[in-house]
């Protein structure tokens, strides 16, 4: 066999074998890149749960962009403004959830933020969320036993001030810096 | 009762199956090995190598057969673990041939044996059984959980495997081979290392909680409490103990390895790498001053050329010459077929087959073929972190860590890393233990994807149906 010939089939080989490799990894490219991300627990959400479900979507999506997006956003945010959500009472007491601008869903549904295991509490109880202005409001969603702030039952969504107690059933939780 | 701080869903946005893309890869790993033989025949004979035919159906043949059951038994599997370990095969075979064409090991086994036996025909046979041992890991476990149930019966059974091997004569000077009469030698290291992955992987799940958390912090290292360090002490004794009566220092490193290896994953504190660390290290400064099979090991490490020609046992031979052929190969290698990596002799297409791979197909060969067992354990990683129970994220873990822990013992020994040790590099080397367990840990990791990349089940019935209690003043 002539030299030439084992020459290209040497090289040949090596080219097979790495197209072989770099195929594989394209496979796997899917893996690191392509993810796709859903928003769960704002079904309810309306109109202002959407428009938070596609800017967290995009965050989420590009962590770089996030900083991007809440610096124009950062005159909005107020000096005092809450960053935390405590439960204070009931079974999920010490449990605490940062406040990114995302609505919270509270009911003893699966797909809640905060799922509570509190037989007073309705599947989809109430959900908090944040106003054009960067205020927290809390909304009772038509529960069985109501939503309480402070101690007025709640009727419409209402600012919630900080350090308030937010009582659904017999779970307690509160805002903070 | 659960709090989700993320309220997002981080999918792939393939379709979950991807048969197809794996069949169109195997039908690539098929046709590498075939253009691989004809290179090596047309390069030693000057004609295209009349078993080729034979050699193509036949790997052609049992990867089909195997996508078949993929498709059936385990439809969601991983797609790139089995073409990668069928092209692994199969470059294997045709490494295992080229070097039966050797004129120069035909000598040697003639002068040695009185007679020549070719290896390939045998290697094919047990990779058809490798291949129905595949098989019959995907039909018969439909679920990796049910493992879980046999944690400290694996214990015991992989403990009688490492230990059956001490009452079975030494072969070159390592005791890793059982011989049944009859049937051949079996290397039962290859299979306890499935069986112990099963034990750790329950183990760890029961205890991990445990050893995670009850600690003391000391200059940033958690300390465990020292009832919680017996195991790990227990499984270094064992493999000292290995490494001492039957002087097999790649089965002991592997199973300490993986221990330390899984321990850190389930219980994520660094301390345990730092302690394995210098455990092993500690061991194996012991047992290599004064055990003297183990010494000529390290000294052939430490300068193969210093004792190439006093050296009884071969090992600095061994090495220099492997070490002389990484060098002949240089970035292109000198072609299938035209290399001298037969002058190892011993073992050349068993422990020493890289450095064939080394010097025939050179630093860049060299280079695909550890991506390719790169890649493998990168989808065995994947795999454990998409699988959603602990028990199948710590066995995927582990196997796929054996894997890659055997393949850098062997490659470093090869290379002169570290010490040589009488291990066989996965599916390359000849050798029936190791590609007959090795199918099976692929069928264990396909088995898991398939579970791990199932589109989730339809959620448990919300509590919605039962009634909120109203509060009555």
């Amino acid at each position: 066999m002539s030299e030439l010939t084992l020459t290209v089939m040497r090289l040949g080989f090596l080219a097979v074998l790495w197209l072989f490799v770099i195929v594989a990894v394209q496979v796997i490219r899917s893996d690191l890149f392509g993810t796709r991300v859903t928003q769960r627990g704002s079904r309810r959400g309306g109109d202002t749960g959407r428009q938070q479900t596609g800017r967290q979507a995009a965050a989420a999506a590009a962590p770089p962009q996030q900083r991007g997006q809440q610096a124009p956003s950062g005159g909005r945010q107020r000096r005092g403004a809450p960053t935390k959500l405590v439960v204070s009472e009931g079974t999920l007491t010490g449990t605490t959830v940062a406040l990114q601008g995302q609505t919270i869903t509270l009911g003893r549904a699966h797909d809640s933020t905060i799922v509570l295991d509190d037989d007073y509490a309705s599947s989809r109880h109430a959900r908090i969320y944040p106003d054009r202005d960067g205020n927290w409001i809390v909304e009772d969603l038509g529960s069985t036993n109501g939503t309480y702030l402070d101690r007025t039952r709640l009727t419409t969504p209402t600012p919630i001030p900080l350090g308030a107690p937010i009582r659904i059933g017999k779970t307690v939780i509160e805002l903070r810096k | 009762m659960s709090v989700v701080t993320n309220t997002t869903t981080i999918g792939a946005i393939d379709a979950p199956s991807r048969r197809n893309t794996e069949l169109a890869l195997l039908v690539f790993a098929v046709a590498i090995p075939v253009f691989a033989y004809a290179n090596v025949g047309l390069a030693m004979t000057d004609k295209l190598p009349s078993g080729m035919l034979g050699y193509g159906l036949g790997l052609g043949l049992l990867a089909g057969v195997s996508h078949l059951v993929v498709r059936k038994f385990a439809p969601y599997a991983d797609p790139l673990l089995l073409p990668l370990a069928t092209l692994l095969n199969g470059l294997g075979l045709v490494l295992i041939w080229r070097l039966d064409q050797s004129p120069r090991l035909i000598q040697r086994a003639k002068g040695l044996f009185g007679a020549f036996h070719p290896d390939a025909p045998k290697q094919l046979l047990y990779t058809a059984l490798g291949i129905a041992l595949f098989i019959a890991v995907l039909m018969l476990l439909k679920d990796h959980r049910i493992l879980q149930r046999y944690t400290y019966i694996s214990m015991a059974a992989a403990l009688f495997l490492l230990i059956l091997p001490m009452f079975f004569p030494a072969v070159n000077g390592a005791k890793i081979w059982i011989s049944i009469p009859g049937l051949g030698t079996i290397q039962p290291g290859e299979f306890a290392k499935i069986i112990i992955a099963v034990f750790f992987s329950g183990y760890l799940m029961v205890k991990r909680d445990a050893l995670a958390l009850a600690s003391r912090r000391f200059m940033g290292l958690y300390l465990p409490r020292g009832r919680d360090l017996g195991p790990i002490l227990v499984v270094w004794g064992i493999s000292i103990l290995i490494l001492v009566f039957e002087t097999d220092l790649g089965t002991s490193l592997l199973f300490f390895g993986l221990f330390v290896v899984m321990l850190y994953v389930a219980t994520e504190r660094t301390s345990w790498i730092v302690f394995g660390l210098l455990m092993s290290a500690a061991g194996a400064v012991a047992v290599a001053s004064f055990e003297p099979h183990v010494q000529s090991r390290v000294n052939a490490w430490l300068d193969p050329f210093a004792c190439y020609k006093t050296d009884k046992t071969g090992a600095c031979e061994q090495i220099g010459q492997a070490i002389m052929s990484f060098g002949s190969g240089g970035t292109l290698g000198t072609g299938l077929g035209q290399g001298n990596s037969d002058l190892i002799g011993f073992a050349a297409n068993a422990d020493f087959i890289l450095s064939t791979v080394g010097e025939e197909l050179g630093l860049a060969g060299m280079m695909a073929i550890l991506l390719i067992y790169g890649l493998i354990v990168e989808r065995g990683v994947r795999t454990a972190l998409a699988a959603r129970d602990p028990f199948g994220k710590l066995l995927a873990i582990g196997l796929s860590g054996a894997f890659a822990l055997q393949v850098f013992v062997v490659a470093g020994g090869v290379m002169g890393l570290i010490p040589l040790t009488g291990m066989t590099m996965p599916f390359l080397a000849q050798g029936g233990s190791s590609v007959i367990a090795n199918w099976a840990l692929i069928g264990i990791l396909i088995r898991i994807s398939d579970t791990a990349r199932r589109p989730a089940p339809a959620p448990a019935p919300s509590p919605d149906a039962e009634m909120t209690q109203v509060v009555r003043p």
